[in-house]
């Protein structure tokens, strides 16, 4: 594959959002809860990719993994006795086990199934989680748990979390841009084109379901115990298992940046926790309604999401492979996800 | 030598039809066997059957020595059984390389060999491979912006790149530009002759089935209905009166 | 487990259980339908059905707010329904149409979470119901209470569910339907408007939960969130019937009534809901197991 000078842009890119990660919550102490969240929204939105876009799975249940990983954390530093950031490195650490194993037994049983009987199935895990965990009185019953208090100053703890945040926003994506370019990732996108082909020429198409779904369950866990620190409350309903607001920005966000793309959820949870702000401010109690109207109109209208509409608009940024063997032919595009190419055939 | 394909009897039906009724054939290593029939004779249904896509209602199949009547689709790949599809089907929204790789056997089953970077090894196949179907200039276009015959050859070269035993192609010359059938025709022998894979395939087209065929069975109304070399079965009255007697 | 004791020693409670289960499982039932009507028909699955049934709620609540009596305004949700479903689909629907599911479901969940949280702003949070004032009948010296409105509900059901058979039987739009859902191309060719037909039905289909709706907020109550879990009751009941079978929708949808109401009451109120999701769940995986021997999947 060529890799031309427009390969160097995504680096350095890169580069420069986690030089400008590293240096906000100094410059902007008052805007730092905000950065966190919207190291948050990345991690959400990559990790709902990896099975929506990148293998056509919708799920609108992932919310789960990062619940379960929000009361792990908040329950190992509650009950284990050690000290507070002993206790949230080991919280973390068994929410990551609790939600990849819950992606494991549960993945076999529902990813067997074609994608929309997959999705529907996941429609009401949010829901069953929390009811199940507001009925449960040693988690905190419906009010929920507080977590370990951190020890330190306010603004200390919110940018102790907001780098936490950072790192694993960025360890998912490091993670995933890797996997993309090995054979997993080749098979998720071919279950996703034509899974009955997958499967014909002797895919293990259900096994790499569940492998993707356990690996968005281990970065979703893990980021519950940081967000609860920073919020300071672990709610079933509002945080843990919000079904109505995280569960819908995942896919949002990952459709409006566009789906099946790398940097796709990256450009979709800025785009979204940018207007978010201006969402709340200017249309206040109407920003959900609006929400879902940008999911219906996107999906609709601009399915290939603001990187495909970036690259349909200025080509020449992105990698560009010509038809060899057309003499004529218009510079045609080598794609990671459904797009029009433009292309004369021969 | 036992057959490297041994289809013992078998039966099909869809509601009330039977599509398949007692079809035993059986493919030598390494040749080029043919299955011809007009429409709606059960070809397609054999096909599936053969792969596991559906079950059977009675009968066996053996495959390699192994019974794989009872096993899944992807498990009867995975031991070297490869169809093609009648209306061609490939991955349309990846490019025709990333088509192609995904396509290379995975000797090792482990999770360390399902996170592997493709090797250079494996791009140079590949290549050699698009090339071999004439496609290597178009390798970087996304596959479902190919016209239908090329699909067709990208399809094949998948099917190729998956290192078959078995390969049964479904009316490989359909929909293909008559003046491009006979290389296509030419590749596929080569593929038998070089490469060692076992062909069975389904043709409408008797000219490319004469050429291409060493044996050839005719199914007619779900049944065999004829079994022989080419040249025998075209002179065979009961094959042309089935051909004739269906249009 | 406490409630479990008093079934066993009251076994008239049972009774109530089931009634209460069978009258709301024709409503299910209805829902039922109309999905897999557009099921069928479009090729498409709703997951907005729930909000239709919503909606078509507060349609009554409205009505009844402004005077209309509650029983005159279930054809008058039916109706609004009905305009809304076919704007809907002149909108956002026919695009959709003829894409993969994929595109289907996100658009159907879009419009699912637009309208759940129109709803929210528009009428609030707080949960609604009307009363018809049509009073209560009691059974076996009282201890069975069964509302009359809730009779009415089951027999308005039981009687839209003729008339739609009726319709997709004998009427000309009904035949059109069934023939564009066994073969869209072929009835094309034979000169059938489509396009017109996917719009009949998708109106038709949000006419329908929109009376169900209006039966649900004078039978039990609405709120804007809980379409999410009529949305999974129809699938339920469409994946396990079948598509065709009518009965089978009837007879499921009761019998998902009656495990309802079984659930809330053995596992309280508020794990009703999550029991319809569980039970969701538990019924794909058991459908995919029976597919699987077949070498099949749930596709």
């Amino acid at each position: 594959m060529k890799r031309g000078p427009n390969a160097y842009r995504p680096a350095a890119l890169a580069a420069l959002v986690v030089a400008l990660g590293l240096v906000a919550p100094w410059v902007f102490p008052q805007a730092v809860t905000q950065l966190a969240f919207f190291w948050l929204m990345v991690l959400f939105a990559l990790t709902w990719d990896v099975l929506g876009g990148q293998t056509g799975y919708n799920s609108f249940g992932n919310v789960v993994f990062f619940g379960l990983g929000c009361y792990a954390t908040a329950l190992v530093q509650r009950d284990a006795g050690l000290s507070y950031f002993t206790s949230l490195a080991a919280g973390m650490g068994l929410s990551a086990l609790l939600a990849v194993a819950a992606a494991a037994l549960l993945g076999p049983l529902i990813l067997g199934m074609r994608g929309q009987y997959f999705a529907i199935a996941t429609l009401g895990l949010g829901t069953v989680a929390a009811d199940l965990f507001a009925g449960w009185d040693y988690v905190g019953g419906g009010s929920g748990i507080v977590p370990a208090l951190y020890p330190g100053p306010i603004g200390e703890r919110n940018r102790f979390f907001c780098y936490v945040l950072m790192a694993l926003a960025l360890l998912t994506f490091a993670s995933l841009r890797w996997l993309y370019g090995t054979r997993f990732g080749a098979v998720l996108n071919a279950i996703r084109d034509d899974e009955d082909k997958a499967e014909a020429m002797g895919l293990r198409t259900t096994r790499h379901k569940v492998a993707a779904w356990m690996l968005a369950a281990f970065f979703l866990g893990l980021a519950g115990g940081p967000v609860a620190g920073l919020v300071g409350f672990v709610d079933p309903r509002e945080l843990a298992f919000a079904g109505t607001s995280f569960g819908v920005w995942m896919v949002l966000m990952a459709v409006l940046g566009g789906k099946g793309t790398l940097w796709g959820p990256v450009i979709g949870a800025a785009v979204f926790h940018v207007t978010q702000e201006l969402f709340w401010t200017y249309l206040l109690g109407w920003q959900r309604v609006a929400l879902g109207l940008l999911i219906v109109v996107i999906v609709v209208f601009f399915p290939q999401g603001v990187l495909g509409w970036l690259r349909a608009q200025r080509p020449q940024w992105f990698h560009e492979t010509l038809d060899e063997g057309a003499a004529a032919a218009q510079p045609a595009q080598r794609d990671e996800a459904g797009m029009r190419a433009h292309e004369r055939t021969a | 030598m036992s057959a490297l394909l041994e289809v013992s009897a078998v039966t099909k039906s869809f509601g009330g039809v039977v599509a398949n009724r007692a079809i035993s054939i059986s493919v030598p290593q390494g040749a080029i066997v043919g299955l011809i029939g007009p429409n709606g004779s059960g070809k397609t249904t054999l096909f599936s059957s053969i792969v596991g896509a559906h079950t059977i209602d009675a009968g066996a199949i053996h495959f390699d020595g192994r019974d794989i009547t009872r096993l899944r689709v992807d498990a009867i790949a995975r031991l070297g059984l490869i169809r093609t599809f009648q209306q061609t089907r490939v991955y349309r929204g990846m490019d025709c390389m990333r088509n192609m790789l995904v396509c290379a056997p995975c000797e090792r089953e482990g999770l360390g060999a399902m996170l592997q970077r493709f090797p250079p090894a494996l791009l140079e196949r590949a290549e050699s491979l698009l090339d071999f179907v004439g496609l290597h200039a178009k390798r970087q276009l996304r596959a479902g912006t190919l016209s239908f015959g090329q699909q067709k050859l990208l399809e094949i070269a998948m099917a190729l790149m998956r290192e078959p035993k078995l390969l049964l192609l479904d009316e490989p010359t359909a929909g293909i530009n008559p003046t491009l059938i006979n290389s296509l025709v030419e590749r596929l022998r080569r593929a038998n002759a070089e490469l060692g894979v076992t062909l069975l395939v389904i043709e409408h087209n008797m000219r490319v089935m004469m050429s291409l065929a060493e044996r050839v069975y005719c199914l007619a109304h779900g049944e065999l209905l004829a079994a022989g070399a080419p040249q025998e079965l075209r002179r065979d009255a009961r094959v042309i009166e089935a051909y004739l007697g269906s249009h | 487990m406490d409630n479990l004791a008093i079934l066993a020693q009251a076994p008239v409670f049972n009774l109530q259980l089931l009634v209460d289960g069978v009258l709301i499982g024709a409503l299910f039932a209805l829902a039922a339908f109309g999905m897999a009507l557009v099921w069928g028909v479009l090729r498409i699955i709703n997951i907005a059905q729930g909000e239709f049934v919503m909606l078509g709620g507060y349609v009554v609540v409205y009505a009844a707010a402004a005077g209309v009596p509650p029983l005159a305004a279930v054809p008058l949700a039916a109706l609004a329904l009905y305009v809304l479903g076919w704007l809907l689909y002149r909108a956002v629907i026919w695009r959709v149409v003829d894409q993969d599911l994929f595109v289907s479901v996100l658009a159907t969940f879009g419009l699912s979470i637009l309208l759940q949280q129109l709803a929210n702003q528009l009428f609030g949070a707080n949960v609604r119901s009307v009363d018809p004032g049509l009073g209560t009948l009691l059974l076996v010296d009282g201890s069975i209470s069964v509302p009359y409105v809730k009779l009415v509900a089951f027999a308005a059901s039981l009687a839209l569910g003729v008339a739609l058979v009726l319709f997709l039987k004998r009427s000309r739009l009904g035949q059109a339907i069934r023939a564009t859902s066994q073969n869209a191309r072929a009835a094309r060719i034979v000169g059938v408007d489509t396009d017109r037909v996917f719009a009949s039905t998708f109106a038709l289909n949000a006419a329908i939960c929109g009376a169900a709706g209006a039966l649900v907020a004078m039978t039990w109550v609405i709120h804007p969130y809980f379409g999410l879990a009529y949305t999974v009751r129809a699938f339920m009941i469409v994946v396990v019937s079948g598509l065709g079978n009518l009965a089978g929708i009837v007879a499921w949808g009761a019998g998902l009534g009656v495990a309802e109401q079984y659930a809330g009451f053995l596992l309280g109120a508020q794990f009703q809901t999550a029991f319809v999701f569980g039970l969701l769940v538990v019924i794909l995986v058991a459908r995919q197991l029976a597919l699987h021997r077949r070498r099949m999947v749930l596709r």
